[in-house]
């Protein structure tokens, strides 16, 4: 299932965040949105999602447009993991997680054995089967990023939309997170992440589309869009990007170009 | 906490059973448990009991028809609160606080000022209640910018206030003979009045309302994740809400016009129904409306032997609601989650 959007214009009625946005996300595809805090990648996702209008532009599933699925269909072709939140009443993981079944099941209907087992597949896919008896609002945020993974899984869509899903993680539990979209897009899902980590663009995605001012202002494979012109005009500040030998590959990593840092001198007597 | 489904439903079904036992084991004709059973197995066999009239008569005229309604008011406020804090996404929500209590009760006033019958007084109940808390979730909605939690409750205080002043005006208007004392005996509160037709006319409302519940009983959980991600996983939001704001209201409204204002049910019972069956709302709802019918059997029965006179119902359940309430309030962001 093909994801296309065209000359996407978002935002909300009278403050618009962004336009002409056209994208497209394959099957088996990682796509990378980089862009500032407040830069209107949230916004840009959830209009994807239509889960808030669009204001211009089109967006297909498919061949379906956006406005002619119902929520639950959505749901059944893209998963959304938002970033976590504890508003909850304290349910427990494996409830969270079995959520997930609401798009395949009719409005009065309760999962039967089935979505369970689906539930407890994605549990274990993602790693985290011993977190399913503990309370979602008593574990860690990492913890809450991975079961929302796993929800989204559960939906079994073709499409993934991950909204900063690393953005609360300690490093092993990011690297762990980019491995799992790693093999999710070799067994064939689309997935669109954001991040605040350009470096984790040069790990696993295919493409990366840069978000400025509400324009994507790059689109195209890492090694082509990230570089220092492009991260100072998405971030305003100075980051070189250099190549290093990591084993037998050899990788590239942003590196911010701070003055180095001197060792301060101990105060000397004053007159 | 949430990992023990029987224990809750075995810890409601027996304060329920203990509640009833209560009920006609106190008061002015005590009836035992022997006798209960005795009575009610003679009843439905055609047998003779060899047990004085009196004790027919008080179970089937009187007893009887009061712990019925008892159950069923507390039920239905249960169900209802359990219904509106899922939706609201707030523990701290229930049918008092929304203003459909005190639209239910202008309703239910109208109708005793306009000298309609219970039906009218009913369906007046029902419109006002659910125009009461349309306005509170508008106001809620149109201001932005404020702890949404604390806008829904002032919203509520505001809309109950206004009402109330609407009911004090047709108070001051109502006949002071007939049609005053009935009005204030009723928003009070109070199940001594009820017979069985009264009961008749409510349970069907209540088994409306109840029913659409049950069948949304799984969804309702994902209601509480807030509108963007019930969405983003397949739920039809807007229609879940209305279907269940709907039922809720329908609930609260036909109990209200048989027992008055008895407050404070719809907010503790769901929160004592959460703290033993966990916030799931498949087995929270069962759940609130077992330990709801018990609650206020338990507190109607208080009502009915504690003084010499009858404690109007509505000003006990206040005197228990409050405290808890700012209980709540001073410990609820820990409790809830």
């Amino acid at each position: 299932m093909k994801l296309a959007v065209r000359d996407l214009a978002f935002g909300y009625p009278g403050k618009r965040v962004g336009q002409g946005v056209t994208l497209e996300l394959g099957e088996g595809e990682v796509v990378c949105l980089l862009g500032p805090n407040g830069g209107g990648k949230t916004t840009l996702f959830k209009t994807m999602l239509g889960l808030i209008p669009a204001q211009g532009g089109e967006i297909r599933y498919g061949d379906a447009p956006l406005a002619r699925l119902a929520h639950a269909e959505v749901a059944r072709i893209a998963g959304y993991v938002p970033q976590a939140q504890t508003g909850y009443f304290p349910f427990t993981v494996f409830d969270v997680v079995l959520m997930g079944r609401a798009a395949h099941l009719g409005p009065f209907a309760a999962p039967g054995k089935r979505d369970r087992e689906i539930a407890r597949e994605a549990l274990a896919t993602i790693g985290i089967e011993r977190l399913a008896d503990a309370v979602y609002t008593r574990i860690s945020g990492g913890e809450r990023q991975m079961t929302l993974i796993a929800r989204a899984l559960a939906q079994q869509p073709h499409i993934l939309v991950m909204d900063e899903p690393t953005a609360s993680l300690d490093f092993g539990n990011q690297v762990r997170v980019l491995e799992r979209i790693q093999s999710l897009a070799r067994a064939g899902l689309a997935i669109v992440l954001s991040t605040h980590d350009p470096d984790q663009a040069f790990l696993v995605a295919d493409r990366v589309a840069m978000l400025h001012e509400g324009r994507l202002v790059r689109l195209g494979p890492p090694a082509e869009t990230i570089t220092p012109e492009s991260l100072k005009l998405v971030y305003g500040v100075d980051i070189a990007v250099v190549e290093i030998a990591a084993g037998a590959v050899t990788r590239r990593v942003c590196v911010p170009s701070l003055s180095p840092r001197r060792r301060s001198t101990p105060p000397g007597p004053t007159h | 906490m949430s990992r023990r489904p029987l224990l809750a439903a075995v810890v409601a079904v027996v304060l329920l059973i203990a509640a009833v036992i209560l009920a006609f084991a106190i008061g002015r004709f005590p009836i035992s448990p022997g006798e209960l059973a005795t009575l009610v197995w003679a009843k439905l066999t055609g047998s003779a009991h060899g047990l004085p009239p009196t004790a027919e008569t008080v179970l089937f005229q009187i007893r009887g028809p009061r712990v019925v309604a008892a159950l069923l008011v507390g039920a239905a406020l249960a169900a209802a609160g359990a219904a509106y804090q899922n939706l609201f996404r707030n523990p701290l929500v229930s049918p008092d606080i929304l203003g459909v209590s005190a639209g239910a009760a202008l309703g239910a006033a109208l109708g005793i000022f306009l000298s309609l019958d219970l039906w009218w007084i009913q369906g007046l109940a029902f419109a006002w209640g659910l125009g009461a808390v349309a306005a509170v979730y508008l106001i809620g909605q149109a201001v932005r910018g404020h702890d949404p939690i604390l806008v829904l409750i002032l919203a509520g205080v505001v809309i109950g206030a206004l009402l109330g002043s609407v009911l004090a005006l047709l108070k001051y208007l109502a006949d002071p003979y007939n049609q005053l004392p009935a009005i204030t005996f009723w928003l009070l509160g109070s199940l001594a009045a009820t017979n069985l037709g009264d009961i008749a006319t409510t349970f069907v409302p209540v088994l409306i309302g109840l029913v659409p519940l049950w069948l949304l009983r799984w969804r309702m959980n994902l209601m509480a994740l807030g509108d963007e991600e019930a969405k983003s996983l397949g739920v039809d939001v807007v229609r879940v809400r209305l279907a269940v704001i709907g039922a809720a209201t329908l609930m609260t409204a036909a109990v209200v016009s048989i027992s008055g204002i008895v407050g404070w049910i719809g907010l503790l019972v769901p929160h004592f129904a959460r703290l033993l069956a966990g916030p799931n709302f498949t087995r929270l709802l069962p759940t609130a409306v077992l330990l709801g019918a018990a609650f206020l059997l338990l507190v109607d029965t208080l009502a009915r032997t504690m003084a010499r006179i009858e404690v109007p119902l509505g000003v006990l359940t206040a005197f228990i609601g409050t405290p808890f309430f700012i209980w709540l309030l001073a410990t609820a962001r820990r409790s809830w989650q």
